[in-house]
């Protein structure tokens, strides 16, 4: 299915104070692979995959999804393609419940009720937030919150899965079984993460970025073997790489402490 | 200014009672709309000096609310809220009005303050039952029940808008007030300066996060409609509902009921 491909080319964007977070990124995605961004606080992260639902507009270069050029006519279209969950929960909970929240998606898609609560109790059950259906969202713990988020993209069953930072603010538990569902879903899926044990575990593929450029663009496993680029970008080796700090020693201790 | 917070957290509890389970709740949206418009029109088409008729229209908010198993207290508080608005719109009907519509003894009652305090009942009637409406429906199913009823759509969109944009306010102030009271020690922060700083961020952080939020509903597939989960079906009920309270809200409009009664009491025990 060229369906799920994700193709980005020449982008660039500019910010309307005149910050250039993206300079020139391309890339391209194939159906089914499973793509983590990686890169330092301001990499300019948020500001890619914002681009790839339109939610903001490239100043330059285009989005391909699927046969589809993203422009203002395909966007509905393109959206319903790529669900995307956004960094900051608060941003995408804005109905008087959870359950009409989650619901929302799924009725814009045009489904009819009972469809809609099947979905909605599938997708909450999936995070494990299936008791927090009748709550508001703005009572939920920061975590919760998050797992809601990102029931309400699951539940309009995207093609391809957007996230921005899935994990982070999740228990160690909710962490496991969000990465347990990732591994599920068949589709494309692009996700940011400063969750390196978990882009190692989850992605085949890792795109580096830094300061708007992709700094990197390859296999998980050799991105994280080379050091001097990971110095470079701000980053560092995921700590099941590492070696064991109590096996290791002194020296081991000391370069785990200097980075929680 | 944890206040702005608690009031925020109030009026979105005004949204929660909606999901109650009640006869009334049950009934179609387009119904207890129609019938909201009925009474607030017949209790705001009454003249000025209009006191006494206006009280037999406290059964409408009082029955509904009752039958919803809506708390009467919260309801109370949030409409006494508005008090000082209407003090503010009546406040110098007593200055400029003499005229002497009643005596009491020594004490002549001018129509001044009659006027307020018509203005002021009528105030708590209708802003009650507009709260009544939305504590038994929920804001988007009244704003698709107005669609449905032949109000354009991008007026009954525009309305949803704005009540969501209300909340991103309420909320923004109240986070932004919280950092400014945690920072300024108990002591003024920087007074008047800082405030009006934080008033021209604040607009512009509402702005980006109702952009942000506007960014995630179309994400999700909005375009320009709400669904409601509960659907409506205008059945006997609902017919019922709005043809019996509309006959009583028309009848107290024409008929002194106040009056009559009061004869005829007055008739009966001499
Ligand atoms: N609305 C905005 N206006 C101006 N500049 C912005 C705006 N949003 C982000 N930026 C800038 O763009 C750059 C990239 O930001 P972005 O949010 O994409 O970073 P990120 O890689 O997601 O970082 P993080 O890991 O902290 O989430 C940053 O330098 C930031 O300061
Ligand atoms: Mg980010």
């Amino acid at each position: 299915m060229s369906h799920h491909i994700v193709e980005v080319k020449h982008l660039q964007h500019t910010y309307p104070d005149g910050t250039i977070a993206i300079k020139d990124v391309s890339f391209r995605i194939t159906h089914g692979e499973s793509v983590a961004i990686i890169g330092a606080n301001g990499a300019g992260k948020s500001t890619l995959l914002q681009h790839l639902n339109g939610c903001l507009e490239a100043s330059s270069g285009q989005i391909r999804i699927g046969d589809t050029l993203l422009s203002k006519g395909t966007l509905p279209d393109i959206r319903r393609t790529v669900g995307m969950v956004f960094q900051y929960p608060d941003d995408q909970l804005f109905m008087p419940s959870v359950f009409e929240d989650v619901a929302f998606g799924p009725l814009n898609l045009g489904l009819t009720d009972d469809e809609v609560v099947l979905r909605v109790r599938d997708a909450l059950e999936r995070v494990g937030a299936g008791h927090l259906t009748a709550k508001p969202p703005y009572h939920l713990s920061g975590g919760e919150k998050k797992r809601v988020a990102i029931a309400s993209v699951l539940a309009m069953s995207p093609d391809i899965l957007v996230m921005d930072e899935p994990t982070s603010g999740l228990d160690p538990f909710a962490r496991r079984q969000l990465m347990a569902l990732l591994r599920e879903f068949q589709h494309t899926k692009i996700f940011t993460s400063h969750d390196l044990d978990m882009v190692l575990e989850l992605c085949q593929r890792t795109i580096v970025l830094h300061e708007g450029v992709i700094m990197a663009d390859g296999p998980t496993g050799e991105i994280f073997l080379n050091d001097a680029l990971l110095a470079a970008c701000r980053l560092e080796k995921p700590f099941s790489m590492q070696g064991c700090p109590v096996c290791a020693g002194r020296n081991g201790t000391e370069k785990t402490l200097q980075h929680t | 200014m944890i206040s702005i917070n608690a009031a925020v957290i109030d009026l979105k509890r005004l949204e929660l009672l909606a999901d109650l389970d009640s006869p009334i709740h049950r009934l179609d949206a387009r119904a207890k709309v129609l019938v909201t418009l009925v009474f607030i029109i017949s209790v705001a088409s009454f003249g000025r000096y209009e006191l006494a008729r206006l009280l037999p229209f406290f059964i409408f908010p009082v029955a509904i609310a009752a039958l919803a198993n809506l708390p009467p207290f919260y309801l109370i508080r949030k409409t006494l809220l508005i008090s000082p608005f209407i003090l503010m719109i009546g406040m110098f009907n007593p200055v400029f009005d003499h005229t002497v519509l009643y005596q009491i003894g020594q004490t002549e009652i001018s129509g001044g303050w009659i006027s307020l305090a018509s203005l002021f009942i009528r105030s708590l009637l209708t802003v009650g039952a507009a709260f009544i409406l939305v504590g038994t429906t929920g804001f988007t199913a009244v704003c698709q029940a107005l669609e449905r009823l032949g109000v354009p759509q991008i007026f009954a969109v525009q309305l949803l808008f704005l009540h969501r944009y209300l909340f991103v306010l309420a909320d923004e102030t109240g986070r932004a007030s919280r950092a400014r009271e945690l920072r300024s020690c108990g002591r003024r922060g920087l007074g008047t300066v800082s405030f009006g700083s934080l008033a021209g961020h604040l607009l512009l952080r509402t702005w980006q996060r109702a952009e942000r939020i506007h960014g995630a509903m179309l994400a999700r597939g909005f375009i320009g409609r709400f669904h409601a989960h509960r659907r409506g079906y205008f059945g006997g009920s609902e017919l019922c509902f709005v043809v019996g309270w509309s006959l009583l809200c028309l009848s107290l409009r024409t008929f002194d009921i106040t009056t009559t009664l009061g004869t005829l009491l007055t008739g009966v025990f001499p």
